[in-house]
């Protein structure tokens, strides 16, 4: 399955690239310091989008495509933005046997878009994660960093429709 | 230094450095390998060559294992061939099996280990199956990664052989697949369409855009006049396909199979690579007396240009504005000829047969057509041909040896060693030396630009000048070569520069062989071999002696470097991005 990739238009600040440029003459003559350098860029900018990692390859001659390999195969790194409400499912092991993957294919079908990706005006992103420590609450589901606990999929509508504008 | 083993309780002695494999395949074992190229790709990924070591706590990869004193080693017990088994019927649970529609039936060789290892259950693991689209954007190369089974055999060649790197693996675990940064189609990503993923992938997952049909279709038109020309490597590797040793030269019988195919008129590319020897000689003596851009390089092949122009754009001012011999050929077919003829030039369709897949691109490149259709309609590869002759019911060995068409029959032997990498170099400095000393040439070898190494330099003292030349094959080299030129390290006159490794004797377009002979035949001398030999043994040896090349000056072009020769036998490149 290929990744599903943002449709979000990417507005980077001269500073937040001023900053990237630094980070990557840090570790200049460094070997090895690709996952360093991707790490910082996506602490810079929130995530890894084309634009992120172009800069990336041309200041360090590495071929854009091993950038993105490295990028697509660890799942720390992100190629979508955050929304302006970031929609977590845990998928830890009480949430999960309590129904929470239901919870995230509701959300999915209400929002139209996949675990991982971002909706196309920036409003929306969704990601699973693994257990926040609320299993009392399970299944658990956050949205920035409000709580929403013991959920059915018939939920979810009700608390979508609160971060509507 | 030494170690000494038993392999299968047979004692040997092998140097110290080699893997387990290596001292199989001395000990004439043959082990199984569907990822393992020598010098690239070395990465214990597909698990076929198991091997038992005694003592050791689980079977180990031969590819990656060293030797050690006093190992003992099992190829062959009941273990290693289920578990080589298995490790196949793993690989088949998420492929395509549709092997006889595939364009690597016979030639795969994963269906040639299924087929030794006794693989009678080829859906043994019933699961999810991924299902990709066919990449096919590209004029070359398509890619179907339905076939592919993550050797990453290919990710080498083009990172590690050519400097690329455009395709990699992404994403992880079963989704993982090859493909270009960001999911782009290959045509949106700088690729030179070499094609050296091509020859070294084991499976069906990479091949060129096939046109053998529509090549067929286009001879049997009989309102039109369908003329084909062979490029000087295609005779050194053709007979590959027909199972003939690497290294056998089979000019005769495929000029009798092309006739036989149908075509009007079947003709000799050495000649247009002569042609294109005068026409970049003058270039280089031209540019060194009038102080032009020097150094100048060589514009012979297609994937060499594309490479400069996406990464060393700077140096596109220093490309030879020659068009290559198969754009020259089909240039002069659609003038010289057609009005030779009192054809009009629409109603030819000019096939050239090549070793290489970005051919298929330069065919279609602006500047490419001087008689305002395109110069040429086809270019096929050497295994399209291949399979163009098995189409027609030809049996290809048992064919008598002819010879081409006039007026384009005759090659120098300059042009026949246009094929592999220095031969461009020594054809040109055979022109290039007589027409400054402006007296015949004694001595026409240059051996010093002879032979598969990556980058090769000489100075020649032709009269008053030192002439500086190079010669790089394989992109990585000729990234190597460029960046001494660019940092002022080095200065030369004149670079020759092939896309390919060993230039195009191994071309992306050639007929594929097994890793087992990649890695252990050497395929670039022995094919090359063919077109050096052909050069010693011709009479006419320098491009400007060849007396249909002579002829085409006369009644049609003037002189070379002429205005008309400009008008119909030059072109121009551009700058693209990364």
């Amino acid at each position: 399955m290929k990744k599903k990739l943002t449709t979000v238009v990417f507005n980077g600040t001269k500073e937040q690239e001023l900053k990237l440029l630094k980070v990557i003459e840090k570790y200049k003559d460094i070997k090895g310091s690709t996952m360093p350098i991707l790490q910082e860029a996506q602490e810079i900018y929130g995530y890894l989008p084309i634009e992120v990692q172009r800069i990336v390859s041309d200041e360090t001659g590495i071929p854009l495509e091993e950038i993105y390999g490295i990028v697509s195969f660890y799942s720390q790194f992100s190629l979508n933005p955050k929304g302006k409400y970031a929609i977590s499912v845990c998928l830890g092991t009480a949430c999960y046997v309590k129904g929470s993957g239901e919870i995230l294919n509701k959300i999915s079908e209400i929002l139209g878009i996949p675990q991982g990706g971002s909706s196309a005006d920036g409003k929306y992103s969704i990601e699973a994660t693994r257990c926040i420590g609320a299993c009392g609450l399970a299944p658990v589901l956050t949205v920035n960093d409000d709580v929403y606990g013991r959920l059915t999929k018939d939920d979810v509508a009700g608390i979508l429709s609160k971060y509507t504008i | 230094m030494n170690v000494n083993l038993k392999i299968n309780g047979v004692a040997y002695s092998v140097p110290k450095n080699a893997t387990i494999l290596d001292a199989c395949k001395a000990a004439s074992i043959h082990i199984p390998t569907l990822c393992y190229l020598k010098d690239i790709n070395a990465i214990g990924a597909c698990r076929l060559c198991l091997v038992e070591v005694k003592g050791a706590r689980s079977m180990v990869a031969s590819c990656v294992a060293p030797v050690n004193e006093g190992m003992e080693i099992f190829t062959n017990t009941p273990q290693v061939r289920r578990a080589r088994k298995l490790n196949l019927e793993l690989i088949l649970s998420d492929h395509d099996k549709s092997c006889l529609s595939c364009v690597r039936n016979k030639s795969c060789e994963l269906q040639k280990y299924c087929v030794e290892y006794g693989v009678t259950d080829e859906n043994y693991f019933k699961g999810k199956t991924n299902e990709f689209s066919k990449d096919e954007s590209t004029l070359s190369i398509v890619r179907d990664n339905n076939k592919c089974i993550l050797c990453r055999r290919c990710v080498a060649a083009c990172k590690v052989t050519q400097n690329v790197g455009v395709i990699g693996a992404n994403d992880r675990g079963f989704d993982t697949h090859i493909g270009c940064a960001f999911e782009k189609d290959l045509s949106d990503s700088p690729c030179i369409l070499c094609g050296q993923c091509i020859v070294v992938c084991p499976t069906g997952a990479l091949s060129e855009r096939d046109q053998t049909d529509e090549v067929l279709e286009a001879i049997a038109d009989k309102s039109k006049h369908a003329l084909v020309c062979t490029a000087p490597s295609v005779r050194a590797t053709l007979g590959e396909c027909f199972g003939n040793e690497p290294g056998t030269d089979v000019e005769g019988k495929m000029v009798a199979a092309l006739r036989r195919i149908g075509f009007e008129g079947v003709f000799n590319m050495n000649l247009t690579a002569d042609l294109t020897i005068l026409e970049e000689a003058h270039e280089l003596i031209e540019r060194i007396q009038n102080g032009g851009k020097l150094p100048l390089i060589t514009s012979c092949s297609p994937g060499w240009i594309k490479f400069c122009e996406h990464y060393y754009p700077e140096f596109v001012e220093n490309l030879s504005s020659c068009k290559s011999p198969q754009q020259m050929f089909g240039a002069i077919a659609k003038t010289y000829y057609a009005q030779k003829m009192g054809w009009n030039p629409e109603d030819i369709i000019f096939v050239s047969v090549i070793p290489c897949t970005a051919k298929k691109f330069e065919v279609k490149r602006d500047g490419q057509s001087a008689a305002g259709v395109y110069d040429v309609d086809y270019a096929i590869t050497t295994r399209e041909l291949g399979k163009m002759i098995e189409r027609s019911g030809i049996s290809f060995n048992s064919l008598p040896d002819e010879d081409f068409d006039n007026p384009f029959q005759l090659g120098s032997g300059a042009g026949a060693i246009f094929g592999a990498t220095g031969g461009v170099m020594e054809a040109a400095l055979r022109t290039a030396a007589e027409a400054i000393l402006n007296k015949p040439l004694e001595a026409v070898d240059f051996t010093e630009v002879r032979g598969v190494e990556g980058v090769k330099k000489a100075t020649y003292r032709i009269g008053d000048l030192e002439l500086k030349v190079a010669v790089a094959s394989g992109t990585s080299n000729a990234a190597e070569l460029l960046d001494l030129v660019k940092s002022g390290e080095e200065e030369f006159h004149f670079i020759e520069i092939m896309a390919c490794p060993g230039g195009c004797v191994n071309g992306g377009g050639q007929p594929t062989q097994p890793s087992y002979v990649r890695n252990y035949v050497p395929l670039k001398e022995l094919r090359a071999a063919v077109l050096y030999n052909a050069d010693k043994n011709l009479g006419i040896r320098k491009s400007h002696e060849n007396p249909q090349v002579i002829e085409i000056y006369e009644e049609f072009l003037g002189n070379p470097g002429s205005h008309k020769a400009h008008d119909i036998l030059h072109t121009h490149y551009i700058k693209r991005g990364k």
